[in-house]
């Protein structure tokens, strides 16, 4: 698998693009989908919800168990992707693309995200 | 994971080269699934599933005297069971507790005058199965054998598995019953061919020498391509079963629970001849159940679709009426199901209000008799 080197990562498998319109978009890594199996369920924080990174802003139930989903900045929540909502196996089919999880208005950034290579590194070890 | 290495099966090469993601079952290195565990449960429900289950512990006891100590070692009457049979059973403490469930297989006798029986126990009860037996034997000309390294077990299950069975072995697979076993042999392959699973859909078992099982392996695959045949991991066989609504040792069984706690006192045959283990506790359990029923195992469909999981709290106004054994996502249904014990006076399919706990959230269920699924016949 390979991890889009425009994208940053957490290192609880989330990622983050860079801002468009004021705001950048989370979602879960392809490794994370992966690990988890069949995505069932999504949980996702609301629109105007404030999050924190680190913290927990949401669950993603599989087959075999139920994740937390951390946010990887704090900000403000300015979209959620309802498709995935509707249909979570998004999550597993197209992790970087159509499995989206929520786009955030960034107010702060922990500096130890990872790029693709220091997240393929990461995970490989 | 436990620092002591993991045992893996003869077919564990191909596994990898399959790309499967493995986990740690028991203490074996199992293939917990292929790629998706909803397609592997959709084609053993439409099609066909092949899997690698020689995690399971297989105990071979034979003599004069086989029939005799397993009616005394088990709650089943094993000496009704026919040459070429297999039945459904349980292992108890004295005290009523449930050791592992098990199948019993009385394979042809070996010699005149002996007896020849295969018990196939949970991995992760196979010792203590294969002690207890031991244990009990004291007294009968009787032998018990760990015969886990003897034997490899792939499954074929889904309603294409006799058609692809049918093209790889002579034997009568029409005349082969559900819960019976014949000695036959499938692509060249010396097997014991069991029409037995834990999936809920027609099947079959097959117990072969572990130096073959790569080479069957490979010789259903290639007879199943045509049909959709796809290997299948321990993920799916969890849901399989569970939609089945068939029971799991370590959740809706255990040593806590006596069989007719679980709903399955029918397989305590107090009708049989002589003495077994936990005989006087499981007809105090009896006539206890009939009493004041304990709770009752019941299926719960959710309505919305939060997955409950074992250990849940089941709950109806604020109150707590039962637990949890096994929730998982049903690729059938389309919704979150789970089996639970609860209070009797919730027990009834379709009492209004229950809810499960799902990490602080009431969420609705509706409580339906089990199982989930029947295949149609």
């Amino acid at each position: 698998m390979s991890n889009p080197q425009q994208l940053r990562y957490s290192k609880e498998h989330e990622w983050l693009s860079g801002a468009q319109d004021g705001a950048s978009t989370v979602g879960i890594t392809e490794h994370a989908a992966n690990a988890l199996g069949d995505v069932v369920f999504v949980q996702l924080p609301e629109v105007g919800d404030s999050v924190t990174a680190g913290e927990t802003c949401g669950e993603l139930e599989s087959t075999k168990s139920v994740s937390d989903l951390y946010s990887p900045v704090s900000g403000e929540v300015a979209e959620i992707n309802e498709d995935v909502v509707n249909d979570p196996s998004l999550v597993n089919s197209a992790p970087f693309e159509g499995g989206w999880l929520f786009r955030v208005k960034v107010t702060d950034e922990p500096a130890d995200l990872l790029s693709a290579d220091e997240y393929t590194a990461f995970t490989a070890g | 994971m436990s620092s002591t290495e993991l045992r893996r099966t003869a077919l564990d090469a191909t596994h990898r080269a399959l790309g499967a993601t493995m986990t740690d079952f028991a203490g074996w290195d199992m293939p917990l699934r292929y790629g998706s565990e909803r397609d592997e449960h959709v084609a053993v429900r439409t099609r066909a599933g092949l899997f690698d289950l020689s995690h399971m512990g297989e105990i071979t006891v034979t003599g004069p005297q086989a029939a005799e100590l397993l009616n005394f070692a088990l709650v089943g009457n094993i000496g009704s069971v026919k040459p070429g049979r297999a039945r459904y059973t349980m292992i108890c403490r004295e005290d009523g507790g449930i050791l592992d469930d098990l199948i019993v297989y009385r394979l042809g006798d070996t010699e005149a005058g002996s007896l020849h029986y295969m018990v196939v126990a949970n991995a992760s009860n196979a010792q203590v199965v294969l002690d207890a037996l031991t244990a009990r034997a004291a007294g009968f000309d009787a032998e018990v054998r760990d015969d886990h390294d003897a034997y490899a077990l792939l499954a074929v299950q889904g309603p294409e598995a006799s058609g692809i069975l049918k093209g790889l072995t002579d034997a009568d697979l029409d005349g082969l019953k559900y819960y019976a076993g014949l000695p036959g042999t499938v692509a060249g392959v010396p097997a014991l061919i069991a029409r037995t699973g834990y999936t809920g859909e027609d099947g079959f078992e097959l117990f072969v020498q572990p130096a073959h099982a790569v080479e069957l392996w490979e010789a259903l695959t290639r007879a199943g391509e045509g049909v959709g045949l796809v290997p299948c991991g321990l993920s799916c066989r969890d849901t399989l079963r569970l939609e089945a609504g068939m029971p799991l040792y370590g959740h809706e069984l255990s040593t806590a629970l006596t069989p007719f706690d679980a709903g399955l006192g029918r397989v305590v045959k107090f009708e049989k001849e002589g003495d077994f283990v936990g005989r006087a506790a499981l007809a105090e359990a009896a006539s206890q159940a009939e009493q004041s029923p304990p709770r009752v195992l019941v299926g719960l469909v959710a309505e919305g679709r939060r997955v409950p999981r074992a250990g849940y709290q089941v709950v109806s106004g604020g109150a707590v009426v039962g637990e949890v054994t096994s929730g998982a996502p049903s690729p059938t249904l389309g919704r979150p199901i789970a089996m639970a014990y609860v209070d009797p006076t919730h027990a009834a399919p379709g009492t209004a209000g229950v809810g499960v706990d799902i990490r602080g959230s009431h969420e609705p269920y509706e409580v339906v008799a089990l199982p989930f699924y029947k295949r149609q016949k």
